[in-house]
């Protein structure tokens, strides 16, 4: 199958033009399957300064069937779980939603957005998501605090 | 006496258990005897794990007391069979002055017409043409001839779709528990679906495969969606997935120069394909997406191009020209389940691996007055509002009410009634599992005697014997847990017998399995023909389908306030139960006294079935009326 080859392209465009602030590697320069990501904090967010990594990983029936998204990184996050998965609930990378034209770069810009703007409605951790939307200050607070021990290089 | 005496003195200095911070643990002095809580699940789990299989035992305890009984009264009811004849003639008199107002009621006169679909059979032909490779645009343009002004006339009539065209041709004579219903075959259910793809197609003047799409969008809600379509056609179509773009046919094509976003393959002979959207992709890929979502997730009616946010769904004819053949049979087996399960007028036979679907005109709303049970051509009974078992007389909502509360409650209150009393102050369900009669309740600290539920201090002396039965509080405390304890027994009561006959029907029908062994050697044993032992048979069907009845009645009682009808109830289901065991203790003779027992059987089986429709049409009525009153809210 082809998935090679489109996995290929779509890496080789990722590194030569990277988008804002998310730099890609494959972990295993002999496998096309699993990638790192370092994606930066957005400004404005409180995850500003942090540099967070993030593992992709491509399904044998890529582009068939959507990749995978997780934090390797601890991040206080409403839609990260807050566990040594943390895993990632994308609405585009369901199984139903996820359209074998789509791509990862688009995937990775959505991830990074969602750290500027969580969706508390879909969220996997229900209490960061209530914090969010009823005393957004001490969210704010608890993100900056787990940024700044778990995502700045001291 | 005195052997709780000898137990209890030791027990009578570390008496009073102050120190019970685990509330719920009533003392008796000497032993430990604890109190399961409340009637709850949790409760439930406290018998079941502290006191391990007691709840069990003494349920089985409940239930083989019960069925002596039960047998019992079969030989009486057998025996005295002459004396209860005249009392069953009154009561069928009785009945009979109901019966007349029962089966006068006009029955609605809608024919359950077989042929459903024979109007639509003269064009089947075509119709599956459109559904599978779809048709060429000649026949299109065909079917598009038989225009917009037959609309009002088209639409007049058959709201639910079901083209029951011929329905009041002939008047069924129905009973007044029965419903109107159609048993469709996959086949049938397919014709269904492309008859009305045909009509919508020539109405709205699109192709049938996009009015498929429109249809299953506005789930064969033909007026709401013509109507929408006129209102506003272009939003319509694109919330559909359509698009408005009617132009061209697509097909497969070479492309110079293409290169497929999917594999990011190139080539010159790539052979690509796409939908009026435009969104091109090779053919490899678009058959690998395909069959990913018709086998991989169950999906068909609302595959979407595999293009980057693209909504168009894929039609039927696409598909068609896409895919093999095995995968097109999946697809169209897939569109099938989403129309019956769209349609509120159809439901899929629960029985397993029955692949017919019923089509009754009940409505949800309806279920407050009436319990459709149909029959599947596979044989199997089912409600239609609730696709459980048959569960007349009984209501959907109050069977769902029942059997939740069986599921919580029988086990846990069966052995709470066998094994426990309540603490005459604050009501705390107290097992005594040893020891004395001096009980002090751990929750509330009363003190109080086991045997008369008295205050123990007015025990005075004679600690160990309860002589004093007459005494006020403890007569009092007495009516107290007898009536909180009635209603727990009511339950019982009504518990038991369902549950019984649930258990006779098993074995009945265990035994119905042993009754061709049997009706072969009634055949070698006497001498009657093959259609002659048949009557076995339909009475060892009577007797599954009287059982099944009576065991709801069960259900239905325990719900029902007491009046005048209750008592007309009451009678009916007294006399179905005699009939049943009647006939259930002649069914057990041995093989050689059956032969001469066939009238007999044959009377019985007969008199039984009976019973059931007067007891079914009499409940049936008085539903359908409001008339009978009901001890919950439902």
């Amino acid at each position: 199958m082809g998935s090679q080859k489109r996995i290929a392209k779509e890496l080789a465009e990722l590194v030569e033009s990277p988008p804002e602030g998310i730099l890609v590697k494959l972990a295993d320069e002999s496998n096309l399957y699993t990638w790192h990501i370092y994606m930066d904090g957005p400004e404005g967010s409180p995850y500003y300064n942090g540099k967070f990594l993030l593992n992709l990983t491509l399904p044998t029936e890529y582009p068939f069937k959507p990749p995978t998204v997780s934090f390797k990184t601890k991040i206080y996050h409403p839609n990260v779980t807050n566990d040594d998965k943390g895993s990632m609930c994308l609405g585009m990378l369901r199984a139903d939603e996820w359209k074998p034209s789509s791509r990862i770069q688009a995937v990775l810009q959505f991830a990074r957005q969602l750290l500027a703007e969580p969706m508390p409605d879909d969220a996997v951790e229900g209490r960061i998501a209530e914090q969010y939307k009823n005393d957004r200050k001490r969210y704010e607070e608890v993100a900056k605090e787990w940024t700044r021990k778990y995502a700045v290089d001291s | 006496m005195g052997r709780w005496a000898l137990v209890m003195v030791p027990g009578l200095v570390p008496g009073r258990p102050g120190s019970g911070r685990g509330a719920h643990k009533p003392a008796c002095h000497g032993q430990n005897a604890f109190t399961t809580p409340p009637l709850t699940r949790k409760r439930k789990a406290a018998a079941a794990t502290l006191v391990d299989n007691k709840p069990r035992t003494a349920a089985t305890k409940a239930f083989v007391a019960l069925s002596p009984a039960a047998t019992r009264t079969s030989p009486s009811g057998h025996s005295s069979r002459k004396k209860h004849k005249p009392a069953d003639q009154n009561l069928d008199s009785d009945s009979t002055s109901a019966t007349p107002r029962n089966f006068s009621v006009p029955v609605r006169a809608k024919s359950s017409s077989p042929d459903l679909n024979t109007p639509a059979s003269t064009s089947m032909e075509s119709d599956e043409d459109f559904m599978s490779v779809g048709s060429s645009p000649d026949d299109f343009l065909d079917t598009q001839g038989s225009d917009v002004e037959s609309l009002g006339e088209d639409f007049g009539d058959d709201f639910d779709g079901g083209f029951s065209k011929d329905k009041d041709i002939i008047a069924t004579k129905r009973k007044p528990y029965e419903v109107e219903f159609n048993v469709l075959s996959p086949g049938d259910i397919e014709r269904q679906q492309n008859l009305q793809i045909n009509e919508v197609s020539s109405i709205l003047g699109l192709p049938p495969e996009s009015s498929a799409i429109l249809l299953r969008y506005g789930r064969w809600n033909r007026e709401k969606l013509i109507e929408s379509y006129m209102d506003h056609p272009e939003t319509t179509l694109e919330e559909a997935g359509l698009g408005t773009n009617f132009e061209g046919t697509p097909k497969t094509e070479v492309i110079p120069g293409f290169v497929c976003d999917i594999c990011c393959e190139d080539g010159d002979d790539l052979e690509t394909y796409a939908m009026r959207c435009g969104h091109r992709f090779c053919v490899d890929c678009y058959r690998h997406y395909l069959r990913q979502k018709i086998r991989g997730e169950g999906e068909a009616a609302r595959i979407e191009c595999p293009g980057d946010s693209c909504n168009m769904i894929v039609d039927s004819k696409s598909l068609g020209l896409l895919v093999t053949d095995d995968l097109k049979e999946r697809y169209h087996a897939l569109l099938t389940r989403t129309y019956v399960d769209d349609k509120d007028n159809l439901k899929w036979c629960p029985a397993p691996n029955c692949e017919y679907a019923v089509d009754c005109p009940i409505k949800q709303r309806d279920l407050r007055r009436v319990v459709p049970t149909v029959q599947c051509d596979c044989k199997h009974y089912f409600c239609f509002g609730c696709t459980l078992n048959d569960h007349q007389p009984a209501p959907c909502t109050l069977v769902k009410m029942w059997l939740k509360k069986c599921e919580d409650d029988s086990e846990t209150a069966n052995w709470i009634s066998a094994n426990t009393k309540e603490c005459p102050r604050c009501h705390s369900t107290i097992e005594k599992n040893g020891g004395c009669n001096h009980m002090t309740c751990r929750k509330c600290k009363h003190e109080f005697c086991w045997m008369c539920m008295g205050l123990w201090s007015e025990h005075g002396t004679s600690w160990y014997n309860c002589n004093r039965f007459e005494e006020k509080s403890g007569s009092e405390a007495r009516t107290a847990q007898a009536r909180s304890r009635a209603s727990l027994e009511r339950y019982l009561h009504y518990y038991n017998r369902y549950a019984n006959h649930e258990q006779s029907a098993k074995l009945d029908k265990d035994l119905y399995l042993k009754t061709e062994k049997k009706m072969t050697s009634l055949q070698s044993q006497s001498g009657l023909s093959w259609i002659e032992v048949q009557f076995l048979d339909t009475a060892s069907q009577a007797l599954q389908q009287c059982r099944q009845t009576l065991k709801w009645t069960y259900a239905f009682a325990y719900y029902l306030s007491r009046n005048n009808l209750t008592e007309i109830f009451e009678d009916n289901q007294k006399d179905l139960e005699m009939a049943v065991e009647s006939l259930s203790e002649m069914f057990e003779k041995p093989v050689p006294e059956l032969a001469n027992l066939k009238v007999d059987i044959l009377d019985k089986t007969a008199y039984c079935n009976k019973r059931r429709v007067i007891l079914l049409s009499d409940t049936a009525e008085n539903l359908k009326n409001g008339e009978w009153t009901f001890n919950v809210d439902w």
